[in-house]
């Protein structure tokens, strides 16, 4: 077995009386990319914001990247990578002051930040716009940009929520191929999604309906689990059963 | 929706009733070698009238000490011999103005005012009104750039700290580059002293060049010394980057930031400040609103070192007031900011 590097044991979280996350359990190993699956409410971001340091457990513990949930929340945003559901890069910066940004925010040094910027356009073949406002460029670009970047400081985990709502299917696709070579070269992805079809790229998926984790599994293996055709059928089984509305 | 309907009522009933250009409860102090029958009179005409308020009696060596601390605004110095005087001037005698009357000026309104006032209360005739003479302290000229000027810089530096201030964070939370930036390293505290140092930096910039401007320009004295309003002014804007930075915890979208600032900061300290109308004729309710504006309390304590020529020293009760709302500000805030993340 490869090497832990999301470990969750019976996190909860709570708000008042409400149980956004309940008693879940998990491990995701290096190099893995995890779907984390859930319909709007379920718990996903709620249980992703406790994973990078946003938010504290109510019971419950966890490591992410080796480091504490509860008390190390710090160090842990030091060594994760996180790209959020809306767009969130700086529209009025060029590609290269984002990149440079991103680069001083996470600590690079100078020398390393010229580096590393070369290195992340030449993969994205964006050399030429180096100098466009980000704010210019076509939301599929700008994902890609925005993947880029939340890898600048070579993280051992990414998380990505929602990275592809609203791109079309050929630059989901692209998007993908970009999560794929990240894997293969050893960073975890811990990525939620709402496409079904995406869920089927991923090593491992987990659903999660009304705060809890209700499967966990390969693709292949859940489909199989369900009697399903698809990913699609065995998500609609699951989440048939949940009391919380959208 | 609660706002939209509450607004136009409370400004109705504070232009109505509360606010008017009108004077009254002036501070008057007396000044009277001998307090004979004579002179009781005219006291007591002035004690009793409407306007005025009669603060006491007091030697002659306390009216600067008492004008300069806004204590009393006028000060009515009774010549000694008042009554034989008095009786000159009845006699149809000409005779030296029997008493005067000091004015603080620094207020142009409220001066003039009062001096007209003063005018009509005294008894009657035309030789009798050659009896006083008045003094404007502070602004003998009466030039309204002495009365707006403090007023502008507790306006300006308001708008720009709080208002820009939070929209900016704001906008970072709207557009969900907060979000990354959250996930990041750095500190939450970090950031947001980072998005206010500009705005810190281009409010420092507008306070030289109103400083400047004033006194270049508008020939303001700014007798209490420059150091002073200078230093009391940092805490100002200190004071409304903290309440900017309130208003951006509470607020998710730049247009609530937006309006908050304007409906509930924008229109108080306009109206309550002291900056178009005195506070002084406030009734009690809203004088004691005006309390918690914070503006109210940087605007009277400039005027008080420009124009009165108080040292920083003179406006401490001001700026104890405007450095504990400024802790209650950074203190909320930042626990709300921190409550967030939870």
């Amino acid at each position: 077995m490869s090497k832990t590097v999301i470990s969750v044991r019976n996190l909860t979280k709570r708000f008042g009386n409400f149980t956004a996350v309940n008693n879940i359990s998990f491990d995701v190993y290096r190099g893995e990319i995890f779907g984390f699956l859930g319909a709007n409410g379920a718990g996903k971001t709620t249980a992703m914001r406790m994973l990078c340091g946003l938010s504290y457990p109510t019971s419950g513990s966890g490591t992410v990247a080796g480091f504490d949930i509860t008390r190390e929340g710090e160090m842990i945003k030091r060594h994760i990578g996180y790209m959020s559901q809306r767009f969130s890069l700086y529209n009025d910066l060029t590609v290269g002051e984002n990149i440079k940004l991103f680069a001083a925010i996470y600590g690079l040094s100078k020398q390393n930040t010229g580096k590393r910027t070369d290195e992340l356009l030449d993969r994205l073949n964006f050399s030429s716009e180096r100098n466009t406002l980000v704010g210019s460029l076509p939301l599929g670009w700008k994902q890609k940009l925005a993947f880029a970047i939340a890898t600048v400081h070579r993280p051992e985990v990414v998380f990505l929520d929602e990275p592809t709502s609203g791109v079309d299917p050929i630059t989901r696709r692209q998007f993908w191929e970009m999560i794929y070579e990240a894997a293969e070269g050893g960073t975890t992805i811990f990525v939620t999604t709402h496409y079904m079809d995406e869920a089927e790229y991923c090593s491992r998926v987990s659903i999660m309906v009304d705060g809890e984790v209700r499967a966990l599994d390969t693709p292949a293996r859940l489909q199989q689990q369900f009697a399903a055709e698809s990913m699609n059928e065995v998500f609609r089984t699951l989440a048939r059963d949940a009391e919380r509305g959208e | 929706m609660l706002i939209v309907m509450l607004i136009p009522v409370i400004l109705m009933v504070m232009f109505g009733f509360a606010i008017s250009t009108e004077v009254n409860n002036i501070n008057i102090a007396v000044v009277a070698p001998e307090r004979t029958g004579a002179v009781k009179d005219v006291v007591g005409r002035i004690a009793h009238n409407d306007y005025f308020t009669f603060y006491g009696y007091i030697d002659q060596d306390q009216i600067d000490k008492k004008l300069r601390s806004g204590k009393v605004s006028v000060v009515a110095v009774f010549a000694s011999n008042f009554d034989r005087r008095m009786e000159q001037i009845s006699a149809g005698l000409p005779s030296k103005p029997v008493i005067q009357f000091i004015v603080d000026a620094s207020n142009v309104n409220t001066a003039s005012a009062s001096i007209a006032y003063l005018q009509s209360i005294l008894p009657g005739t035309a030789s009798q009104q050659a009896m006083f003479e008045t003094r404007m302290l502070f602004n003998p000229q009466m030039k309204s750039a002495y009365n707006f000027v403090p007023g502008i810089m507790g306006l300006i530096f308001i708008l720009v700290c709080a208002i820009m201030t939070s929209v900016s964070i704001v906008r970072e939370k709207e557009v969900g580059t907060m979000e990354v930036l959250l996930v990041s390293p750095v500190r939450p505290v970090k950031i947001v002293f980072a998005k206010m140092i500009p705005y810190f930096v281009i409010s420092c910039v507008i306070l030289v060049m109103i400083l400047l401007l004033a006194h270049y320009l508008l020939d303001v004295p700014m007798s209490g010394g420059v150091w002073g309003i200078f230093s009391l002014s940092l805490l100002y804007l200190f004071l409304s980057l903290s309440l900017g930075l309130l208003i951006s915890t509470v607020t998710k979208t730049q247009v609530a930031a937006l309006l908050i600032s304007a409906m509930v900061m924008l229109v108080p300290v306009l109206l309550l400040s002291g900056i178009i109308f005195p506070i002084e004729n406030f009734p009690k309710f809203f004088e004691l609103l005006s309390n918690i504006i914070p503006a109210r309390w940087y605007i009277a304590a400039i005027r008080k070192m420009m124009i009165q020529g108080a040292a920083l020293a003179a406006v401490w009760k001001e700026g104890t007031v405007l450095l504990g709302m400024t802790a209650v500000f950074i203190g909320v805030s930042l626990k709300k900011f921190n409550d967030k993340l939870e």
